[in-house]
């Protein structure tokens, strides 16, 4: 443990995952370790099919890693836990329920001391966060892509959870759309702090959101490559074609191929 | 007020050009009744029309509320457990393709003079099928993210049944239950045809035959597709009130 900050929120540690396929043995995850810290928020890039989505579940306690730890708020992880959030690519709506009710859906199942004006008032809250005030009693058929995917976001976030997990979960929307959900994602880190995770195949989500950006290699998938992401206290799209940025993009292009190379080789 | 007079105007239609047909070719009523002759053959025996069309209804509803029972319980299996459901589909379908007008005499002696347990049994036999099926492939077409959402958050396999698996079935569940309608029908009037002494609309049409009243026989047949008709649309409000989600707006 020593070589991991104590209050560092999710700590994965020597994760080995294999999957067993009618073909044979398909190891994914090889000796893969980080860590992210406290309100920290780290995004996950690689190339197609290295294990990305893999890693999301060992976290969130759907898998169990075949060898290696994963620690949440210094808990090993055996089974899932209700302090994790999750959203992915598709939103994942209820279709028979409106959208604060779709919201409101972890307080029904996570213990809570919270009454149901409180739920409701919960669910209001986040949902005029993210700019789907007085679409509330709206069917999720009613709303757009983007609206869908903000929705789902607050039901993410509803249960107040320790760990945010991100599966792509802004590949399926247009480039504008995106941008707009990439600031929403700022607002909220800046009214409910989080500690999270975000896997995407966007390097310009990458840096823009996240803290460090950490580059996963070819299958069996382990750290390749990592970068610290300065940020501002208010960031601006425009920041993205900073000289800067543009240095930092080329660099995690250069990683990510790589690593296809790499994972090309291993097939 | 459209939405009956529509279907209202297509009915009177229907009829009229019916009786058209069977006037410009002066088919005698043996060959081919009009409506014209239908009425006073109802009317003749209308009694027995409101006595029987009652058996055949409440028998015909019983059955299918079994179908649905066993064929909600079994898709679950099917739904839930691939080992199972490659055990149970093939059965179920070398079952499902007997005609069921060849199962009625075996079930008609198997239970000998248990006229109502034998109407029942074919109308359940010849319509949980599609039941059966439907909710299997509701339930294993399930995304797998759904399941991941809540058990992400820690819930229990059946918490996740009736909070998702459940809810997203309805609309395959209730198209089913359309099609089971009708079949329940064909499995009533089926043993109540060929039943001796039986009772209901089936014994009905049977006696029309016997006797040669011929318009006694097509009032039978439009007794039964109107209780057809009433009880697909009570499947239809049922729709709307659990599975009116499923809907889109047309416009």
């Amino acid at each position: 443990m020593s070589l991991y900050k104590k209050k560092d929120t999710i700590i994965i540690k020597d994760v080995t995952h294999t999957y067993k396929t009618e073909t044979g043995l398909l190891p994914v995850i090889k000796n893969l370790s980080m860590s992210v810290p406290e309100n920290g928020f780290t995004a996950v890039v690689g190339p197609s099919g290295c294990g990305k989505s893999t890693l999301t579940k060992l976290i969130s306690g759907l898998l169990q890693p075949d060898e290696g730890e994963v620690f949440l708020s210094g808990e090993k992880i055996t089974t899932p836990r209700p302090t994790v959030g999750m959203a992915f690519q598709n939103p994942v709506l209820l279709e028979w329920r409106s959208i604060i009710k779709n919201v409101m859906l972890p307080l029904e199942i996570v213990p809570n001391k919270l009454n149901s004006l409180e739920k409701e008032q919960r669910a209001k809250q986040l949902l005029s966060l993210v700019g789907l005030e007085g679409f509330e009693q709206k069917k999720p058929s009613e709303l757009s892509g983007g609206m869908r995917q903000r929705a789902s976001l607050c039901r993410a976030l509803v249960h107040k959870p320790e760990v945010l997990i991100l599966d792509e979960p802004f590949g399926a929307l247009d480039a504008f759309t995106r941008e707009d959900l990439w600031q929403v994602m700022h607002n909220l880190r800046k009214e409910e702090p989080f500690t999270g995770i975000l896997i995407t195949h966007d390097l310009r989500e990458s840096i823009f959101l996240a803290d460090e950006v950490v580059v996963l290699s070819g299958r069996p998938t382990s750290k390749q490559f990592f970068v610290k992401v300065p940020k501002s206290k208010t960031p601006k799209l425009e920041s993205l074609y900073s000289s800067k940025s543009i240095d930092m993009l080329k660099s995690l292009r250069k990683q990510i191929e790589i690593a296809q190379s790499q994972q090309e080789q291993n097939k | 007020m459209r939405h009956i007079l529509v279907p209202l105007y297509a009915i009177i239609i229907f009829l009229l050009l019916w009786e058209l047909l069977v006037w410009l070719n002066e088919w005698p009523n043996y060959k081919m009744a009009s409506p014209s002759d239908i009425w006073p053959a109802f009317w003749k025996f209308k009694g027995l029309f409101f006595q029987y069309g009652w058996d055949t209804l409440w028998r015909t509803v019983v059955g299918l509320f079994i179908a649905v029972l066993c064929g909600v319980f079994l898709g679950m299996i099917m739904g839930f457990s691939k080992v199972l459901r490659e055990a149970i589909y093939p059965l179920l379908v070398g079952f499902n393709a007997i005609p069921k007008a060849t199962v009625v005499p075996i079930i008609a002696l198997m239970f000998v003079g248990q006229h109502d347990l034998n109407t029942i049994l074919i109308a359940f036999m010849i319509s949980f099928f599609p039941i059966a099926v439907s909710v299997s492939i509701g339930l294993s077409t399930l995304e797998p993210e759904y399941r991941d959402i809540l058990r992400s958050l820690g819930a229990s396999k059946s918490l996740i049944f009736w909070k998702i698996a459940l809810p997203k079935t309805l609309p395959e569940f209730f198209g089913a239950l359309k099609v089971a309608v009708t079949l329940a029908f064909i499995g009533t009037n089926l043993m109540e045809i060929v039943s001796p002494h039986g009772r209901g609309l089936g014994a009905l049409f049977d006696s029309g035959k016997t006797n040669s009243d011929y318009p006694l026989m097509f009032a039978v047949l439009i007794a039964l597709a109107l209780l057809g008709i009433g009880l697909y649309y009570v499947v239809v409000i049922l729709e709307k009130i659990f599975a009116g989600w499923a809907e889109r707006s047309t416009d």
